[in-house]
């Protein structure tokens, strides 16, 4: 097991490695110099001459690679472009707000998407569980920004159940601000969840353990809620951890359009001001956290299955 | 007596027939009436698109023909989902929105699925390094996240429909890859290849020739997925104000709502919704029965 946990810890350096390539020729060769992105068409020459010395678009592209490699180990990115804070404080500051939307999100439309996907699964076939399906296509079809333009016009502007956009930091004050935009990320989720366990469930139940159980008279209800649930339990705790860490970035369009100053919304920002430096590191923090996701999710699953090799 | 050896002499012909995967699938689409009508309603888009394209129907688009933010009217054609702030047709913007969408659906298709295949099947059939080297790079590709890798890759190649189509293109044939690599490994072990290398069969033959032909229903099944994923990607991607420039597409539609939306204006982002999630579910739809009728394993 431990010499299984290191293998695999030895296996994501090449990947990391790999993502650290990807980002950089994206963002460093082929890109070009974003000096001038930056800065727009009316830079001065020394604008110029400052800000690349200041983000060594100057040095030779290994150097520049180096020490980006640096970064990605310290987890210091340097500055923003655009409002020149610390990228290590922007983030430290927006997983908060992020995290206070994302994981009551998250954990709900788990916890109901796994109760639902249970109830239409041991229904399959009749009339409940088409009307389920349906309606999970149905809501899987819908554009998200549809769903939170609709949702913000109507909850918060007409009805005025909720309001914006905006956010407190206080405790129960930033409840608040979170319920309308956390409804509205499990009403986007749920159709998609549901009919993925939904599935997962139903193609356990063709399995032949299935069969011996009930060729031995087993009722089905048994069968199902004893044997079913338990193995089925194998992919969804699997597709569930491997979101969790992604929770840290929350969900970048819901944040811009409630003004919660999470990470997501400094995304958001950052692709308006063109800010290089930002968006590069979140695109490499999103990456490495999807990385730990698989990483936990690879190891859960040798706990939870025996049946899987550790080879 | 004549009808009798007329219908034995069809009967071999039919058993060919009914033989064949495609035909078979075919056979139980048709019989999957609400696949059929998502079939046709991908039709009258793709169709509609081509008309926009060829100028042939909504034109010109950027011309007002109405009051600014007039309501929808039953007075022409013109004004059936209103007018936007400058009195444009809402209507015609969304035939060019679906023009856009579907473009940026097929063509991104076409660079990614042949990427797709040729990884896929490559990396599955010499295994070995070949298959380490494909896997590695793919699972580095796909732990950026989409958005991200997308934000990125426009922000290289500019703005613009083009760089939406070479984004979407190269960050979409990993699904496709993996499935085909899957399926590879299976097949290359299988009695006909084993036949076919005994008769001298190159790599090249047997990969392209005898394999790809006995997997290539994945490509279809994963083409709805495709262009599915590629109309909602635009979306946002117009959305973030990194789409389309200078022409009129879903996601500009609903990012202009938003400001529309306080002032009673709701006839854009109905139309561009609506025209949406019409594509979406006809894609999601006929997706699923595609994969029902052309997987053997569910026969």
């Amino acid at each position: 097991m431990f010499a299984y946990i290191v293998r695999r810890l030895l296996n994501t350096i090449p990947i990391i490695f790999g993502i650290a390539l990807i980002i950089f020729v994206l963002f460093n060769l082929v890109g070009g110099d974003p000096t001038y992105t930056m800065l727009g068409k009316h830079a001065t020459a020394e604008q110029v001459a400052a800000v690349r010395a200041e983000y060594g678009f100057d040095q030779p592209q290994y150097v520049q690679f180096g020490h980006y490699l640096k970064q990605i180990v310290t987890f210091d990115y340097g500055r923003s472009y655009s409002s020149r804070q610390e990228i290590s404080t922007m983030i430290a500051r927006g997983i908060g707000p992020s995290l206070s939307l994302a994981l009551p999100a998250f954990f709900i439309t788990t916890f109901l998407a796994i109760t639902i996907g249970l109830f239409v699964a041991y229904f399959r076939g009749r009339w409940i569980d088409r009307v389920v399906v349906v309606l999970c296509v149905f809501g899987m079809s819908l554009p998200m920004l549809a769903y939170i333009l609709f949702g913000q016009y109507f909850f918060a502007y007409k009805l005025g159940w909720f309001p914006i956009s905006g956010f407190e930091y206080g405790f129960p004050e930033r409840i608040n601000y979170i319920v309308l935009p956390a409804i509205i990320w499990i009403m986007v989720s749920l159709g998609y969840d549901v009919r993925f366990f939904r599935t997962a469930m139903v193609e356990e139940t063709s399995q032949d353990y299935v069969r011996t159980a009930r060729a031995k008279g087993l009722p089905e209800r048994l069968v199902f809620f004893k044997h079913v649930l338990k193995n089925s339990m194998v992919p969804i705790v699997t597709n569930v951890v491997i979101e969790i860490p992604l929770l840290l970035l929350g969900a970048f369009l819901l944040e811009g359009f409630f003004g919660i100053p999470g990470i997501g919304s400094m995304t958001i920002d950052a692709i308006h001001n063109s800010d290089f430096p930002v968006i590069k590191a979140m695109t490499t923090l999103q990456a490495l956290l999807f990385i730990l996701g698989s990483l936990a999710t690879d190891i859960i699953y040798t706990l939870v299955d025996p049946r899987v090799s550790l080879k | 007596m004549s009808q009798a050896a007329a219908t034995q002499a069809q009967v071999p012909v039919q058993k060919v027939v009914g033989r064949s995967l495609l035909n078979d699938a075919i056979r139980r689409l048709k019989r999957d009436r609400v696949a059929v009508l998502c079939a046709w309603v991908i039709v009258a888009y793709a169709l509609l698109a081509l008309l926009t394209q060829f100028k042939l129907i909504a034109y010109p688009w950027d011309v007002p023909v109405t009051g600014s933010y007039a309501p929808p009217s039953f007075d022409s054609i013109k004004t059936i989902m209103g007018g936007d702030i400058f009195g444009r047709s809402v209507f015609y913007k969304v035939l060019h929105g679906t023009r856009v969408s579907m473009s940026v659906g097929l063509v991104s298709s076409l660079i990614a699925i042949p990427i797709g295949v040729f990884m896929g099947s490559v990396a599955g059939y010499f295994g070995g390094w070949v298959d380490d080297l494909v896997v590695w790079f793919y699972t580095t590709l796909s732990s950026v996240p989409d958005i991200m890798l997308l934000v990125a890759i426009t922000f290289v190649l500019g703005k613009g429909l083009t760089a939406i189509y070479v984004a979407l293109g190269i960050t979409s044939w990993i699904g496709l890859a993996r499935v085909i690599r899957g399926e590879f490994i299976k097949h290359k072990s299988r009695e006909y290849v084993i036949a076919a290398d005994s008769l001298g069969a190159t790599h090249a033959s047997r990969i392209f020739r005898h394999i790809l032909p006995n997997v290539s229903h994945f490509v279809i099944i994963n083409l709805s997925i495709q262009f599915m994923s590629a109309i909602k990607s635009e979306v946002i991607l117009s959305y973030l104000g990194l789409g389309v420039q200078g022409q009129p597409s879903w996601g500009i539609m609903i990012d202009d709502a938003k400001l529309e939306l306080s002032r009673g204006v709701w006839w854009q982002l109905a139309g561009a919704t609506t025209a949406m999630f019409i594509i979406i579910l006809a894609f999601n739809i006929l997706g699923d029965a595609l994969r029902d009728a052309l997987d053997p394993k569910i026969k």
